[in-house]
């Protein structure tokens, strides 16, 4: 049949696996998955009846147009970063934490019962308090799936997916309810925080703050405990061959836990980061998907820090194009997660190279 | 307890059982084969809005279940391209397409955001309608509930009693072995692939045209994991997996019924809300620690990729 095929198409593309992969292609993925993305961007504006010039512009020139705009996009990638530098932690080990949000909504309220408890205090204390209790939140609800695991058996992929919504809804219930602005006019959200409680700007004029220098310091963290650290060493073990890691005696619940825990801290700091930052205040909506978009992140950087980063400016650069898209061409902003879903696919598609590589085969001899 | 307020009770929770047991037992086929697709979620939300504009534009309510069934297969297509032919890592595949599917239904659906459809009558089955309690409560519904029932002994039946189902077990178990008898098994994969896409897409279909006959952004809300959870719970069969979707529309009415009694509790609507969410890890806990169940009844290749020349 295959000799029959050969006949009929004799320069049929076929993917052939390599001996070994393809260094130069790990690097080249996300590269190419990036212009991909891109066309991809001008082919939807296109097929809306838009300019896709015009459209590319927006989404990818507009956000970079001066200083305030490149400070919100450093803004925007912070949370980004940090969640995905913790999370591949995780993945490396094949530890799915997949409900960032749900830590990183968690970390928010528990910075929020902080600074509400303590307002009008104006201590010294407090803000240092809420990065701790942002990190022990989120860590507390990575640490259910991380529990039910290891104990139980039972699927983190699922259970830190459902804790999400929980999450979402004990935020909904303390903003509709005991944290409500009493002079809120009944709006869901808490009052603002006090200065004290808000995270000093970087640069006067802009929104950026402190937690941006916080993302940095986590990236080499992950980079230090994922290169250079024993435990890090085991736990990529564990994440490629279980059964090789359990044989060697490296334990693999560990892998589990600090898997979990790592991305549970790190969400729970950049929801702190978000109440304590551009926010100022725990509202419903406080988490604007940053948990799921950190997935994309830490896949499309490769689960090396130095790509996070730079794949956590890509997925900015999303995220206020679709902002921009609203104001400037009249569509909703959830047009940006339809690209950012895209991203990952190419991603995804362009990683066969890594293990594959594409042959223009000559036609056999019929035998 | 009343007679009416039961059958009121029995018949809520058959309505909010169904896009559980169809975006489950779709699942469960692909599962069967050995694909593992995290994206059920993303093809519910997608079924969701193409089965409402469909519904919407044409008027009618067969052509908003066509426009998810495609719409539900399509999506499962990008899946199957990636995760099969390509060979990607089927659970970084599958929350690619969960996220994309969310925030494409998201963008198409704002056009349709504050639409409305009629509602579809219920139909009702002559003579069994009739009965005491069962009537009111079983036979007295819109006919995609019926469909669901139909698709539930259609999937036992082709699992455990057909020759194609059974070559489809092979290839879930070892496709290695099911290549080498020469069963195609890239594509068994690719239509099981797609016909979990599909079902996932009618399970949206049924929400915004059947159960509430209107889209808004968030209203698929986590019951496609929560089928992804019910397979698990069936260890892999399709009348527990049925079981356990009308269990979940129990909680489910649960807690709108808690909700909606007037019964003087100080209960925060929230908090009753979270309720299915909770159940799903209880019952994920409940039935995963038995790892000897899990590891006899989960297909043996489930979320391994392979090649037929690798």
């Amino acid at each position: 049949m295959q000799a029959e095929r050969a006949r009929r198409r004799p320069w049929q593309p076929r993917i052939e696996a390599r001996p070994a992969p393809s260094p130069a292609w790990r690097w080249l993925s996300p590269l190419v998955a990036a212009l991909l993305t891109v066309a991809g961007v001008a082919a939807v504006f296109l097929a809306l009846g838009k300019d896709p010039l015009e459209g590319l512009s927006v989404f990818f020139l507009n956000p970079l147009r001066d200083g305030y705009a490149i400070a919100e996009l450093l803004l925007k990638a912070t949370p980004l970063a940090l969640i995905a530098a913790g999370l591949a932690v995780g993945f490396r080990a094949n530890v799915w934490n997949i409900g960032a949000e749900g830590q990183f909504v968690v970390g928010a309220i528990a910075a929020t019962g902080l600074a509400l408890a303590a307002h009008d205090s104006g201590a010294a204390w407090l803000l240092p308090a809420m990065f701790v209790a942002g990190a022990l939140g989120g860590a507390a609800w990575a640490a259910i799936p991380a529990l039910l695991k290891t104990r139980f058996n039972a699927s983190e992929i699922l259970v830190s997916l459902m804790l999400v919504y929980v999450a979402q809804l004990g935020a909904s219930w303390l903003v509709h309810g005991p944290w409500q602005d009493p002079a809120g006019f009944n709006f869901p959200q808490t009052v603002m925080f006090e200065e004290a409680a808000l995270l000093p700007l970087l640069l006067e004029g802009t929104r950026l703050n402190l937690a941006f220098p916080v993302a940095i310091g986590a990236l080499i963290a992950a980079w230090v405990f994922m290169q250079r650290s024993f435990a890090g060493f085991q736990m990529q073990v564990a994440g490629q061959a279980e059964a090789a890691a359990r044989y060697a005696g490296f334990p693999v619940a560990r892998a589990v836990w600090i898997g979990m825990l790592a991305g549970g801290a790190a969400a729970g700091l950049a929801g702190m980061a978000e109440v304590a930052g551009p926010m100022g205040q725990l509202t419903e909506h406080v988490s604007n998907q940053y948990g799921f978009a950190a997935i994309i992140v830490a896949f499309v950087g490769r689960l090396h820090p130095a790509g996070i980063g730079l794949a956590s400016l890509l997925m900015a650069l999303l995220y206020i194009g679709g902002e921009q898209a609203q104001q400037y061409l009249n569509l909703p902003s959830s047009i940006s997660k339809v690209f950012q879903g895209m991203l990952l696919f190419f991603l995804l598609g362009a990683d066969v190279f890594v293990q594959y590589r594409l042959r223009l085969r000559a036609p056999r001899l019929a035998g | 307890m009343e007679n009416g307020l039961l059958a009121a009770i029995l018949f809520a929770t058959v309505v909010a059982g169904t896009p559980l047991v169809v975006a489950a037992l779709g699942e469960l086929v692909a599962e069967r084969a050995g694909v593992l697709n995290l994206g059920v979620e993303g093809m519910m939300a997608v079924g969701a809005v193409a089965g409402f504009a469909a519904a919407h534009t044409w008027g009618s309510a067969p052509a908003g279940v066509g426009a998810g069934l495609l719409a539900g297969a399509g999506m499962s297509a990008i899946f199957a391209f990636l995760a099969l032919t390509l060979t990607a890592n089927q659970v970084a595949a599958g929350l690619a397409l969960s996220i994309f599917g969310v925030g494409l239904s998201a963008f198409v659906g704002k056009a349709w955001e504050s639409e409305s459809l009629a509602a579809v009558p219920a139909t009702r089955i002559p003579l069994l309608a009739d009965l005491p309690l069962l009537g009111p409560a079983l036979f007295s519904h819109q006919w995609l509930v019926y469909v669901s029932w139909l698709l539930i002994a259609a999937v036992a039946w082709f699992l455990s009693r057909s020759r194609a189902g059974l070559v489809l077990r092979a290839v879930g178990e070892s496709p290695a072995s099911a290549h080498a008898i020469g069963h195609p098994v890239l594509r068994i994969r690719w239509l099981a692939t797609l016909f979990g896409g599909a079902m996932a897409g009618v399970a949206g279909a049924f929400l915004s045209v059947f159960h509430t006959p209107l889209w808004a952004e968030g209203m698929v809300a986590g019951k496609g994991w929560i089928a992804l959870a019910l397979v698990v719970f069936a260890t892999w069969r399709p009348l527990r997996a049925a079981f356990g979707a009308y269990l979940f529309g129990g909680v489910m009415v649960a807690q709108l019924f808690l909700q909606g009694s007037g019964l003087q509790i100080e209960i925060p609507s929230q908090f009753l809300s979270a309720l299915p969410y909770l159940a799903t890890v209880i019952v994920l806990v409940a039935i995963s620690r038995n790892r000897q169940k899990i590891r006899l009844n989960s297909p043996v290749s489930l979320g391994q990729p392979w090649r037929p020349d690798a």
